[in-house]
């Protein structure tokens, strides 16, 4: 098929959209470390746009959507963008330059592995962490994202459906952040010492901007400029709002409505509707959203309070509890009606798609959690995951990167 | 020669910089500090669950005054910081032996 211009302007300006995303999440994890690990904390995702960048155009981008192998693989038939050019892919997309495919999907692969790095702020080696981000990607993102995605992967031939990558990004980081923490254990102080935001103002920014981002990486999904794309744009904002007011009235109801706690709803809301956005009607958005809130808030709760799991910023809290809802939700309320290469939910009497959606979440979460277990134990033995203990105490911005944030008496 | 540390609320500095200004003790030295004492701080809450947060933003004015001039500006201060509620802040009192001004070397009541 050839180009189309509405398509192809669309998904550059998408691929832009989830581009932002990741400086979004460096803010919106930036704010709510301790002031000595405000930079590094950034750091972690911003760096992600160098190393993932790179490795996407090398091999990443083959790996997830080459020749099929089995199902699990992509080929290295697109290694360093070979045959990817101006025309389209003869599978993906069909109506926008491949290079366009390509370039919007290195930035899906960017987010996912800076969304993980919440879980392990404070304490991890930046060393360490790149070289696990960049073996976490080829071992872990890239087979799932052909699985899900992929021509031939094995969840998208059996029917999972999966619109902007709740189970590829969000299931996927949020249990990978879950076995990383299991690995790199709590910080020092936690939970007794008090461990402050440095500055909401800037976890609000990161929130803003990543709900700007969102309608990128779920309306962009459509990988067309039509009415799936506004479609699911609605649907992307009416969940991040459910979500946002929901959160609001939880929190106030165990005491006051935190503005830490609104923008973190808004981003559970927009986890929950990225895997259901493209195939469900824009109002089942409101039940997926709220939902999606108090699902989020109290396995945080029960993770962080009851249990004393130190995932620093909650990552399996909001991405993996809130993604494996948005995969179920999927499975309740997707409708053929709006969208034909999609398949009816639960309540529209296809309760074989709940199960597909089962299976999916129970493939990518299993997968995920065993490899990267694998992956950081690897990482540990060799290099060491974790920085010292003085390290640790003086802060990872000083001690890893020779910089501090705010800086000294001088004005 | 008598520095006066006084503790305060943040929200009251406005009005004993103006009665210590009334009573002609204009120089003073203002500073944020952290601290703690019987109100014993208060509740802020995180996403999930609360914090108590027991060192509580306050002022520290500074001054230097003639002995004889202590009870008006401890006077002058207490007025105007007090609320009545705890958390209203401390005064301490403490002799100075020397005082210079920089600019002309001017020594101690000359200096004040």
């Amino acid at each position: 098929m050839a180009v189309n211009a509405g398509d192809t302007a669309w998904i550059l300006a998408s691929a832009a959209l989830v581009m932002l995303m990741t400086p979004g999440v460096a803010l919106f994890y930036g704010g709510m470390v301790r002031r000595k690990n405000v930079l590094s904390t950034i750091m972690m995702s911003f760096a992600c746009l160098g190393l993932v960048g790179l490795l996407w155009v090398l091999y990443g981008y083959s790996l997830s959507f080459g020749a099929d192998n089995g199902g699990f693989i992509g080929g290295l038939n697109f290694a360093g963008l070979m045959g990817v050019g101006q025309e389209p892919s003869s599978v993906y997309a069909s109506t926008v330059p491949h290079l366009a495919f390509m370039i919007f999907q290195a930035m899906f692969a960017v987010i996912t592995i800076a969304l993980i790095t919440g879980a392990v702020v404070e304490r991890v080696k930046f060393s360490a962490l790149l070289i696990f981000s960049a073996l976490w990607l080829t071992v872990v993102y890239c087979p799932v994202a052909h699985w899900v995605w992929g021509d031939g992967g094995w969840l998208a031939s059996l029917g999972a459906l999966d619109f902007a990558g709740g189970a590829v990004v969000h299931i996927n980081a949020g249990v990978s952040a879950l076995a990383l923490v299991l690995l790199l254990g709590k910080r020092r102080g936690f939970p007794g010492e008090a461990m402050e935001p440095n500055n909401i103002p800037m976890v609000v920014l990161g929130a803003g901007l990543l709900w700007f981002g969102w309608f990128g990486f779920n309306a962009g999904s459509s990988l067309a400029s039509d009415g799936l794309a506004a479609s699911a744009f609605v649907a992307t904002n009416t969940a991040a709002a459910a979500a946002a007011f929901t959160w609001m009235i939880v929190s106030w109801f165990h005491r006051r409505p935190t503005v830490l706690g609104t923008v973190t709803g808004a981003v559970a809301g927009l986890v929950a509707i990225t895997p259901a956005a493209g195939f469900v009607p824009p109002l089942a958005a409101i039940p997926i959203g709220m939902a999606a809130a108090i699902i989020c808030y109290y396995s945080m709760v029960l993770l962080k309070t009851k249990l004393g799991f130190d995932d620093s910023l909650d990552v399996f809290a909001v991405h993996g509890m809130g993604g494996i809802w948005g995969a179920l939700a999927t499975g309740i309320f997707a409708s053929l009606a709006v969208n034909s290469a999609g398949a009816d939910g639960l309540i529209y009497g296809g309760g074989i798609t709940l199960l597909k959606q089962m299976a999916g979440i129970a493939a990518v979460g299993a997968y995920a959690f065993v490899v990267t277990w694998v992956l950081g134990k690897l990482v540990d033995i060799t290099m060491g995951l974790r920085v010292g203990q003085r390290e640790e105490t003086v802060g990872l911005d000083i001690s890893q990167h020779g910089e501090r944030a705010y800086g000294g008496l001088l004005r | 020669m008598k520095k006066i540390e006084a503790i305060i609320r943040e929200e009251r500095l406005d009005a004993v910089k103006k009665a210590l200004e009334e009573n002609s003790y204009f120089g003073m030295t203002v500073s944020e500090v952290s601290g703690r004492g019987k109100q014993k701080g208060i509740p802020l809450q995180w996403r999930v669950g609360e914090y108590r947060v027991d060192l509580l933003p306050k002022l520290k004015i500074e001054l230097v005054v003639l002995d004889e001039d202590v009870p008006a500006a401890i006077d002058a201060i207490v007025r105007n910081a007090r609320t009545g509620e705890t958390g209203d802040g401390k005064i301490f009192v403490l002799p100075v032996e020397n005082v210079v001004r920089v600019r002309t070397g001017d020594r101690d009541e000359n200096a004040i």
